[in-house]
């Protein structure tokens, strides 16, 4: 049986983990090649690096570090982050990365995870979405959730994976930051009309979201927090025994 | 040293990294010379049969892959390179493999449930199969461990080659060997330590 996922995402500026993280035993905390290692020696099933660099430079860097990271680290790498063209995605994955996500990208030309899952296969585009409540509508928003496109979220997502999406991450900005537990209602939406891995993002606070989410909604595949492992609040070694106790599948 | 062949399909970077990890030479080459003379050779692969064993048979390299099989040296193909060692798949028509191992590759939607998703992607448990001797590709690791699988095709017809297989639905192949030749569905590469003690167990494999 294939077991569900705990991905820890690092959200990567020149070079560096941002966010800031609360570690001891790691001699450099920002480095992402370090922090990165820790997760995987740490029971993390799979990686996801987030470029929010702007300038060309801090790209070019990221790159660097990203090959770096797949040299050390031999478990699934996801990226995303400054994604909006088929070369992105060739950039990326010449580096180690396995998926690349793709957001606002996606929003602004609508080809992209097409022409992305024809070349590499559907297996390696993610579509990342971040949605939010408007009217009691869940509404697609871009820039980071900061404008509102109008788009309606389940329109968006079908229209994703009959495209070529192989994975959907769904990023709640209602409930992200909350950390007072996922966004139920979005993500059952959500897993009633797509046939792909769907991965809840945005408002886990403790061991019990994860429970609640994964007996709740079964079809969701994967968690995915930032914060919480960074600061250690929660342990993603002490997550799975607490999941595996509870008769969630995973991998220890 | 560990030839990786490179017949224009998919990146490499992790597999060459990989073997680095565990301390062994390993190169990409699309190179018939370098590849005989390696002690040991991967076939990997990504994306579709067709397109996949186009380019590895246009590359003339079928031939010198069956010689260096005859010859006794370990090949280990990974995901799609595990599939090209069988004699056809049945993905989007019906086409030739490298016939290095009997059986087929069919799609998975036709003996899973029909509410579980495919691809079939994640952490997957292997299971040993108890009708055979454990295959020295798993000396290293146990029955039960995790492996990462990224497929929609599986092999099958193929029971005397099945060394594991993974439950999805079904039991689906999930490694296979036949003599020195062996096949790993999951990506080694991409499966943390477990991954990395395959990719061992297959470097330390004597040549006859």
């Amino acid at each position: 049986m294939i077991t569900k996922r705990i991905i820890p995402c690092l959200d990567v500026k020149n070079g560096r983990v941002v966010k800031g993280v609360n570690f001891s035993g790691l001699s450099d905390v920002s480095s992402p090649i370090e922090l990165g290692k820790y997760y995987s020696d740490n029971g993390a099933d799979e990686l996801v690096f987030y470029d929010i660099t702007a300038s060309a430079e801090g790209r070019e860097l990221f790159t660097d570090i990203l090959k770096e990271v797949a040299k050390t680290i031999f478990i699934p790498l996801t990226v995303g982050g400054g994604i909006n063209t088929v070369d992105d995605f060739d950039r990326v994955l010449h580096c180690g990365a396995d998926k690349v996500s793709v957001n606002s990208g996606a929003i602004k030309n609508p080809n992209l995870i097409y022409e992305a899952a024809k070349k590499y296969g559907d297996q390696c585009v993610v579509l990342s979405v971040d949605a939010k409540r408007v009217d009691n509508k869940f509404k697609v928003f871009a820039k980071g959730g900061r404008e509102n496109t109008g788009i309606d979220l389940i329109e968006w997502v079908k229209r994703g994976v009959n495209n070529g999406a192989g994975e959907i991450v769904l990023n709640s900005i209602d409930t992200d930051g909350v950390k007072g537990g996922f966004d139920l209602e979005m993500l059952s939406k959500v897993c009633e009309v797509v046939s792909v891995p769907v991965i809840a993002s945005g408002g886990a606070g403790k061991i019990q979201d994860f429970i609640t989410l994964f007996n709740t909604l079964p079809k969701v595949d994967a968690g995915l927090a930032a914060s919480i492992f960074h600061f250690g609040q929660v342990k993603i070694s002490d997550l799975k025994e607490q999941l595996y106790k509870n008769n969630i599948p995973v991998r220890l | 040293m560990v030839v990786i062949v490179d017949y224009g399909v998919g990146n490499l970077f992790s597999l060459v990294s990989s073997f680095s990890a565990i301390g062994q030479e390993a190169i990409a080459s699309g190179d018939a010379e370098v590849i005989r003379k390696a002690d040991k050779i991967i076939l990997p692969g990504v994306g579709a049969f067709e397109d996949a064993s186009k380019k590895l048979f246009e590359s003339g390299l079928k031939e010198v892959l069956i010689e260096q099989v005859k010859l006794g040296k370990p090949l280990l193909g990974i995901c799609l390179g595990m599939q090209m060692l069988f004699e056809k798949s049945y993905e989007y028509g019906e086409h030739k493999g490298l016939g290095l191992i009997k059986g087929e590759i069919r799609p998975i939607k036709e003996v899973i449930p029909a509410d579980l998703k495919i691809p079939h992607i994640g952490w997957n448990a292997l299971k040993f199969n108890k009708n055979r001797a454990k295959s020295e590709l798993f000396k290293n690791i146990n029955d039960g461990d995790f492996v990462y699988f990224v497929h929609s095709y599986y092999a099958t017809n193929c029971d005397e080659s099945v060394i594991a297989t993974a439950e999805y639905g079904a039991d689906l192949t999930a490694s296979v060997q036949s003599g020195k030749v062996f096949g790993c569905q999951f990506h080694p590469e991409k499966s943390g330590k477990v991954g990395l003690e395959i990719l061992r167990a297959f470097c330390q494999m004597e040549i006859k």
